[in-house]
């Protein structure tokens, strides 16, 4: 219980905090909005071959709003030394780590949760299913899981805006390719049947992605 | 470090044994030694890169020594790291607070932090010491320097730390405001805190201090008891210190 209260005050602390500001959310949102736009300017394909394409469209515009956001996540603490703070607090770096990283997802699902009604306007595909939801939610698991402990990393070095995605991406991209590959599945109209193998592999990168930088993060943020 | 240190039933609240802490080839701290009994204040000094932050960084359990032993109320650092960190409070050069929420809303988390019973109240106590009740729902990005200094206090004193350790308190305050802070600091639990600070004021250290120690390239190059030191003695020994380094 008190490791769940403590990684509550963290995530807690980091939405009130953005919910002031709004500085990632709008960034991220306008970034992510940006993306589908121009994709659907650029693409005029027939709808067989749209229905090929658009999952790529919907992950491109998910990985790279992700990894706006998560530039971010670490900035908060760094400014007056916070990240400090926290470490003197008598709590486990680990619940420091899983109480970023919840924030984090909040942001992400918030963000999911107004771009894919707009990717369905824009793109006139019934994008708005159950599973489609759940393939976004367990990717958007791992992909924050796995993006915390790099934003950390990353938060220390100068060219930090670089060091995020050039780290981060490769390790990620598992996720995305079965990301894309089970919505494609999706909307050609496979059901859960055809989801199970990907659903499989989502939920597995999920586990690993949450163990390891659980272990890992106490010598992240240390040295 | 204190009067009643020189008996030896007084328990001691900080003991350290051959502390070192190297970062790659730098060698920050080399062998620190250190007694600090139950309610004495201590103060380190020495210049700039001497390793005082480092010390009271790895004291605070924020970083790990590369070898040596640290007792903090009896209980080793390295295996009980939560349990020492409820008994510590730290000021730092930084305010460890959040410019976007409240003075209240930081003090929340916290306590939160913390699991500080009855926070409503002891936030409520905190912000009466430091004085900053009429600013509780201001955020803090709109306070000056000295004003997030008294909050950066108010968040150490938050847990009733046993020890308070402050790390170049004075740094961009002026006189009446330092004043201020130690007056608070030495108001609450008057006594029975221990506190180890590092500074660079020798008149303050030896008006609130009970010992000394001067700190030069992580080693301890001198200590005594502050009752035994006159402002220019202490002067004199730093630069002797200094100085012998040097050549």
């Amino acid at each position: 219980m008190k490791f769940w209260s403590r990684v509550a005050a963290i995530a807690w602390k980091d939405v009130v905090s953005e919910l002031r500001t709004r500085e990632i959310i709008f960034s991220v949102l306008v970034f992510a909005v940006l993306v589908l736009v121009i994709f659907n300017f650029a693409f005029d394909l027939a709808p067989d071959q749209m229905l090929q394409i658009v999952p790529g469209i919907l992950w491109v515009a998910f990985a790279f709003s992700g990894v706006l956001a998560l530039n971010r996540a670490f900035i908060p603490e760094k400014e007056e030394n916070c990240l400090e703070g926290l470490m003197g607090c008598p709590v486990g770096r680990e619940a420091i780590y899983v109480g970023k990283a919840l924030g984090s997802l909040f942001f992400m699902v918030l963000v999911e949760a107004v771009i894919l009604p707009v990717f369905a306007l824009l793109f006139n595909i019934a994008v708005l299913q159950l599973e489609v939801i759940v393939v976004t939610l367990l990717a958007t698991i791992g992909f924050v899981a796995v993006g915390t402990i790099f934003s950390a990393l990353a938060v220390n070095t100068r060219a930090r805006e670089m060091v995020l995605p050039i780290l981060f991406l490769p390790i990620i991209t598992p996720v995305i390719i079965s990301a894309v590959k089970a919505s494609s599945l999706v909307l050609v109209g496979s059901g859960w049947g055809g989801l199970t193998s990907w659903l499989s592999i989502l939920a597995a990168f999920d586990v690993i992605f949450l163990v390891v930088p659980f272990l890992v993060f106490p010598y992240v943020i240390e040295e | 470090m204190n009067s009643a240190a020189t008996s030896p039933s007084v328990p001691l609240a900080v003991e350290t044994s051959g502390l070192v802490k190297s970062f790659g080839h730098y060698t920050a701290l080399r062998g620190i030694d250190l007694k600090v009994p139950v309610g004495s204040t201590l103060a380190v000094f020495g210049p700039n890169g001497a390793g005082k932050t480092t010390l009271i960084k790895i004291l605070a359990s924020i970083m790990r020594p590369t070898s040596g032993k640290i007792l903090i109320e009896g209980l080793e650092l390295k295996d009980n790291a939560e349990r020492v960190r409820t008994r510590l409070g730290l000021v730092a050069h930084q305010s460890y607070l959040y410019g976007n929420l409240s003075a209240w809303e930081n003090l929340d988390f916290y306590a939160r932090m913390y699991g500080v019973e009855d926070r409503r109240r002891r936030i409520g106590e905190v912000l009466e010491l430091v004085n900053m009740t009429s600013r509780k729902h201001d955020r803090l990005v709109t306070f000056s320097r000295g004003m997030q200094q008294r909050m950066a206090l108010a968040r150490a004193l938050l847990h009733k730390p046993s020890i308070l350790l402050l790390d170049e308190p004075e740094t961009g305050l002026d006189q009446q405001a330092l004043g201020a802070i130690w007056d608070i600091i030495k108001s609450e639990e008057a006594g029975r805190r221990t506190i180890i600070f590092t500074s660079h004021s020798f008149e303050r250290a030896l008006a609130v201090c009970d010992g000394v120690v001067i700190l030069e390239r992580g080693r301890i190059a001198f200590k005594a008891q502050s009752c035994t030191l006159s402002l220019d003695g202490l002067k004199q020994k730093y630069q002797e210190c200094t100085a012998a380094v040097k050549q």
